[in-house]
């Protein structure tokens, strides 16, 4: 399974090795953990509320799983993410991804968690001292995720 | 291409999501139009309920569509039986 949304937390070292498992030509293994940050805007957060649309969530995430696969010569890759209510700390998502060689691998975890941010349907309400807000998206994010398009890369 | 008979009526399923929803004060709805429609047109038509529905649904607004699970465009034709959710640009990670 490439990718699972669940409630609870994850162990990232026991994801990963699962994913390399066996690989025995793998060389790389590449994690990334997003974690709750106690403040946001200048406003600190109290805990954070991560909703998701069922059902396009999974196909969404799939189908940047096999976009990534497609662009980097990788191995393997695993998201996970969190839904529910989350506190400052926790960790929110994981992507692991492994390959032969560190450069595509550090290409496609990157590439996954930039296209995630601006596709995957999921949704932080936080809850401050001022009440709930929803979480407004970044121009930011979009900007990482536009440096892919084009020609793939990494690949060479 | 979807084929619709003109005298058929088209059934789609509405979901409205996260800031979308709280806003709207639902989270789904039957809807059945009385003519096959576009992603853009069903917008305009919603919008024109008024109240909330112009606020959050008006043209300037950042609004997010996808048919069946896939985002799509304001031209995409929506047919008998779609899944058609409408949300705030996305903010996971």
């Amino acid at each position: 399974m490439t990718v699972r949304i669940q409630t609870g937390p994850f162990d990232a070292q026991a994801e990963a090795d699962a994913l390399r498992d066996g690989d025995l030509d793998v060389g790389a293994v590449v994690t990334f953990v997003g974690t709750v940050r106690d403040v946001n805007e200048g406003t600190s957060v109290a805990t954070l509320e991560l909703e998701h649309y069922a059902g396009m969530t999974e196909k969404a995430l799939d189908a940047i799983v096999d976009e990534a696969r497609a662009r980097f010569d990788v191995r393997r890759v695993l998201v996970v993410h969190r839904v529910g209510v989350l506190a400052p700390g926790d960790p929110i998502v994981l992507v692991a991804v492994t390959g032969a060689h560190r450069g595509a691998a550090f290409d496609a975890c990157r590439f996954v968690m930039d296209y995630l941010k601006t596709r995957a349907p999921f949704w932080k309400k936080e809850r401050t001292p001022q009440g709930e807000r929803w979480v407004e998206a970044r121009v930011a994010d979009d900007d990482a995720a536009a440096r892919w398009s084009g020609p793939p890369k990494g690949v060479a | 291409m979807r084929g619709t008979p003109a005298s058929a009526t088209s059934v789609v399923r509405l979901v409205f999501l996260a800031r979308l929803r709280e806003a709207l004060g639902t989270s789904h709805e039957r809807l059945d139009l009385a003519a096959p429609t576009t992603v853009g047109a069903l917008r305009a038509m919603l919008c024109a309920r008024g109240g909330a529905w112009a606020v959050e649904l008006a043209p300037g607004r950042a609004v997010r569509v996808a048919v069946n699970h896939a985002l799509v465009a304001d031209d995409i034709r929506i047919g008998p039986g779609d899944e058609v959710a409408f949300f705030p640009p996305v903010t996971g990670g």
